[in-house]
């Protein structure tokens, strides 16, 4: 799967999970928090959701310096292809 | 504390979520149609329940309430159905955001449990052998503060904000610390009742008591409090919600004042945790009606505690015997709702409320053959119609926790008091 690919799918995954509307996603520098009002509770799910759906496993440290949507393709990536 | 000196507390708002009705016109016709909300649910019988019988609540759309996916994640069933109550209340009551917000108005409820969303953290945690997959919204989904914490929340609540748990007379308690805080001027305005879990985790353990009723071949018939055929409980639940307001304040804003809460009387057994002790009880209502300021002779309609089972109901009705003597109209209207548990106290209120609205009293149905230990009060086993100035509401719980509350209905006599 290509990096863009897994974008895709993870802002699928955003928008059916957060009801965000898919145009919020456009833009990979989008603040999760500022910008999307994703709270700390929220990426405690995101995280989990993220592991279910790619079947892999995120380290607490590394998602904790999630802040933008293309830090979340990247930290996912990652995790899937250690 | 006189009459002349006492803050009145009047209702200015009510939301009901019942197995008889999800709105307050619904449930009005159910009462006065005397309309059961009992089914039998083949889904505890399979799992093992000795009864199967539960009351039905219809399914709410959350999204008509407000509320989306994100606003669930934290909300139980309990929370659920106080939000729907509770939004109907205050929209009928016509709080606005600022006054909510002010710091002069507060939110209590009534809540007990909140199971389901423990047992499914539980289950999680043994299949998945850890705690990451429980997800972020169960914690809040699992206390019993589950109600006032979600709607705090949303209503910008910035005064008072808990729950209060005491059994099957939560919903009761809950009202009557409303009309303490705003008597006391310590609050306006307090969103107040009580919410109550209908899956069946949260009946496992009651189940387990010997307490339900096995009438599962006539499910609407099953509970029939004071009927000498009676044997045990059908349990129930939902959200029942009433803003409660200090009189002076309603009528300056020109709220609508939809009942005036005249007395609240507070016991306890301190004798056995199961088996009620008419004493008790008989002390509190008898507070009630000193608060109030009343005689016995003026309550014009009772709605008993009363929830079927042999024991409690029995017990009730020596004590309403003993303090009112036989003529005043009794019925329980947990023969159609069956038994309400922690929000009880608090949707039987609205009950009330309904019926003094659409001038009738609800008949306490499935009353077919009197016994001889429920014997000495009137029981209304047809609906009357008929208007009453005072009526009480009765509710019990485990432990021994007693609380009645006495309602007025004359408003505009109440009105020229002031």
């Amino acid at each position: 799967m290509t990096r863009e690919q897994l974008a895709s799918e993870i802002n699928a995954v955003l928008a059916a999970q957060f009801e965000l509307k898919p145009e919020s996603l456009q833009d990979p520098e989008t603040k999760l928090n500022d910008d999307l009002g994703l709270d700390s509770l929220d990426a405690i799910d995101l995280v989990v959701t993220m592991e279910k759906k790619f079947g892999c496993r995120i380290l607490e440290a590394e998602a904790r310096e999630v802040r933008t949507l293309s830090q979340l393709y990247d930290c996912v990536h990652k995790a899937k292809s250690p | 504390m006189t009459d002349n000196l006492k803050r009145q507390v009047a209702v200015t708002g009510i939301g009901i979520i019942s197995s008889i009705g999800v709105t307050a016109a619904e449930v009005s016709d159910s009462l006065r149609l005397g309309r059961s909300g009992i089914v039998m649910d083949p889904e505890r019988k399979s799992l093992g329940f000795r009864s199967g019988l539960t009351g039905k609540v219809k399914v709410v759309n959350p999204a008509a309430y407000g509320l989306d996916n994100k606003a669930l994640r934290t909300m139980g069933e309990p929370a659920l159905y106080g939000h729907c109550a509770a939004t109907d209340a205050v929209a009928g009551a016509a709080l606005s955001p600022e006054l909510l917000g002010s710091g002069r108005c507060g939110l209590v409820f009534g809540n007990d449990s909140c199971i389901r969303s423990a047992a499914e953290a539980v289950d999680i945690l043994r299949k998945e052998k850890g705690t990451r997959f429980v997800g972020s919204g169960r914690v809040f989904q699992g206390m019993n503060s589950s109600v006032t914490m979600n709607l705090g929340v949303r209503l910008g609540i910035r005064g008072a904000c808990w729950t209060l748990s005491a059994a099957c007379a939560s919903g009761a308690h809950a009202v009557g610390q409303g009309v303490m805080l705003i008597r006391s001027g310590l609050q306006d305005v307090v969103v107040t009742g009580g919410a109550q879990e209908t899956g069946w985790e949260s009946m496992v353990a009651f189940d387990a008591l010997n307490a339900f009723s096995l009438r599962e071949d006539a499910p609407q018939k099953a509970s029939r409090p004071f009927d000498r055929g009676r044997d045990g409980l059908v349990p129930s639940g939902g959200g029942a919600c009433l803003v409660l307001e200090d009189l002076e304040h309603a009528l300056k804003r020109k709220a609508p004042i939809r009942a005036v809460i005249r007395g609240y009387g507070f016991s306890s057994d301190g004798k056995h945790l199961s088996v009620p002790s008419s004493e008790g009880s008989e002390r509190a209502v008898r507070q009630a009606l000193d608060d109030a300021g009343i005689a016995p002779e003026m309550v014009g309609y009772i709605n008993a505690h009363a929830t079927s089972t042999p024991i409690g109901d029995a017990a009730e009705a020596k004590m309403i015997n003993r303090v009112f003597g036989t003529a005043v109209p009794v019925s329980s209207t947990k023969s159609m709702t069956g038994h309400e548990c922690w929000m009880a106290g608090a949707s039987e209120l609205i009950y009330c409320i309904l019926m003094a609205e659409g001038g009738f009293i609800a008949p306490n149905i499935n009353f077919e053959e009197a016994d001889p230990d429920c014997a000495g009060i009137n029981v209304v086993s047809k609906t009357h119609t008929g208007k009453v100035r005072y009526v009480l509401s009765n509710s019990f719980g485990f432990g021994g926790t007693n609380a009645a509350i006495i309602l007025d209905f004359d408003i505009n006599r109440i009105r020229g008091e002031l």
